[in-house]
């Protein structure tokens, strides 16, 4: 089963300048905090359901930078119309991978709807997103990295992850102003 | 504006946008913006995106915001609802928001289902810390948009402009 930690810490190593990472709120957020502090991450807190949306935002607004979101089967389930909505505007660059534990681990491990049919990649080509793909095996890890950074957008991947209640790794400032301020200057360089 | 103000309101709401750089349009389409939609659709310089629910548009704005783009949220205001934690983002990150909701339920409303969200939407949107001008003459839409617009962005707020209904005209439905 893929640690989500190690997984993400690897998958952003070395990462190219113009990667700019979203991650939903939760576990992805601490996370992509693990791997790094970076200006180049905007880490949700709040707005469940958000992250989506925003990252097809900055994919559209920042055509020449690769845009990689990193959320969670819980967070994603909240609003599955933003995968359509994605489709539908299709930013080629532009790359959503799914931590999929199968359940809400903050709350104390409720099941998701993953956890009993949901098939995320199946939702994702369902709503027009060709690229999409599931993972399972760290095995897969070194060709996900590559289609993280270079599938053609908008590419999809539901990536299955082990259960596991981390220690929580906070990112630079929760004083949102002060974040999406150092963020959108290194985004937008 | 290119024309007496009001006496195409929807370009005048156009003419705005345009003048102060929104290059991006989120929307839940509704019949009171469909002509400035169709605008935004003929212009090569805006990204129009059709969303599936309208909190999703809360998201792209601010996120366009972030990658150096200024975008706008048209809703009935019926989408207004479902945009009440989204509107957490701009709001904790200081992110100049602007949206633009043409109101239903208010003045000669046909479908019962329209009244409760369209008297709720000024008080749900100062609720949550939005600044809400409204606009109830054609004369006046223009300029109330370009000041919502030069708030939100001059101070950083959240800004939106109710079109009433009673500037925008019943829609009223006929079986058959």
């Amino acid at each position: 089963m893929i640690k989500r930690r190690p997984a993400v810490k690897y998958l952003l190593e070395d990462r190219p300048a113009n990667l700019l990472a979203v991650s939903g709120l939760g576990s992805c957020t601490w996370d992509l905090t693990a791997s790094g502090d970076d200006a180049r991450n905007f880490c949700f807190i709040g707005a469940m359901g958000q992250a989506g949306p925003f990252a097809l935002g900055l994919a559209l607004a920042q055509p020449d930078k690769r845009v990689v979101l990193f959320t969670g089967d819980g967070e994603i389930l909240m609003g599955l119309g933003a995968l359509a909505t994605i489709a539908m505007q299709a930013p080629a660059n532009l790359a959503v991978l799914v931590m999929d534990n199968e359940s809400y681990v903050e709350t104390g491990g409720q099941p998701t709807a993953t956890a009993s049919g949901t098939d995320l990649e199946a939702v994702a080509r369902g709503c027009g997103i060709a690229t999409a793909r599931t993972v399972t095996r760290d095995d897969e890890l070194e060709s996900l990295r590559d289609f993280m950074r270079s599938a053609p957008g908008p590419a999809f991947a539901n990536v299955k992850v082990a259960a596991e209640a981390l220690p929580l790794a906070f990112p630079h400032s929760f004083d949102g102003v002060t974040a999406i301020n150092r963020f959108r200057g290194a985004a937008t360089v | 504006m290119t024309t007496k103000p009001g006496s195409d309101w929807h370009r005048d709401i156009f003419d705005v946008l345009l003048a102060q750089d929104f290059s991006l349009v989120a929307h839940v389409p509704d019949a009171g913006h469909t002509p400035l939609i169709k605008l935004c659709e003929a212009h090569n310089g805006i990204d129009v995106v059709t969303l599936t629910t309208e909190e999703e548009g809360v998201g792209v704005v601010c996120g366009a915001w972030a990658g150096g783009r200024k975008g706008v949220l048209l809703m009935q205001s019926s989408g207004v609802g479902n945009c009440i934690n989204a509107i957490a983002l701009p709001i904790i990150c200081r992110i100049p928001f602007l949206t633009i909701v043409s109101m239903r339920g208010e003045w000669g409303e046909f479908i019962p289902w329209q009244v409760p969200m369209g008297v709720g939407t000024p008080g749900v949107l100062e609720a949550m810390d939005v600044r809400v001008f409204r606009a109830d003459r054609r004369d006046e839409v223009g300029a109330t948009v370009d000041a919502a617009a030069k708030l939100a962005h001059n101070t950083r707020q959240a800004a939106a402009v109710l079109l009433s209904q009673k500037m925008i005209g019943a829609k009223q439905f006929k079986e058959g």
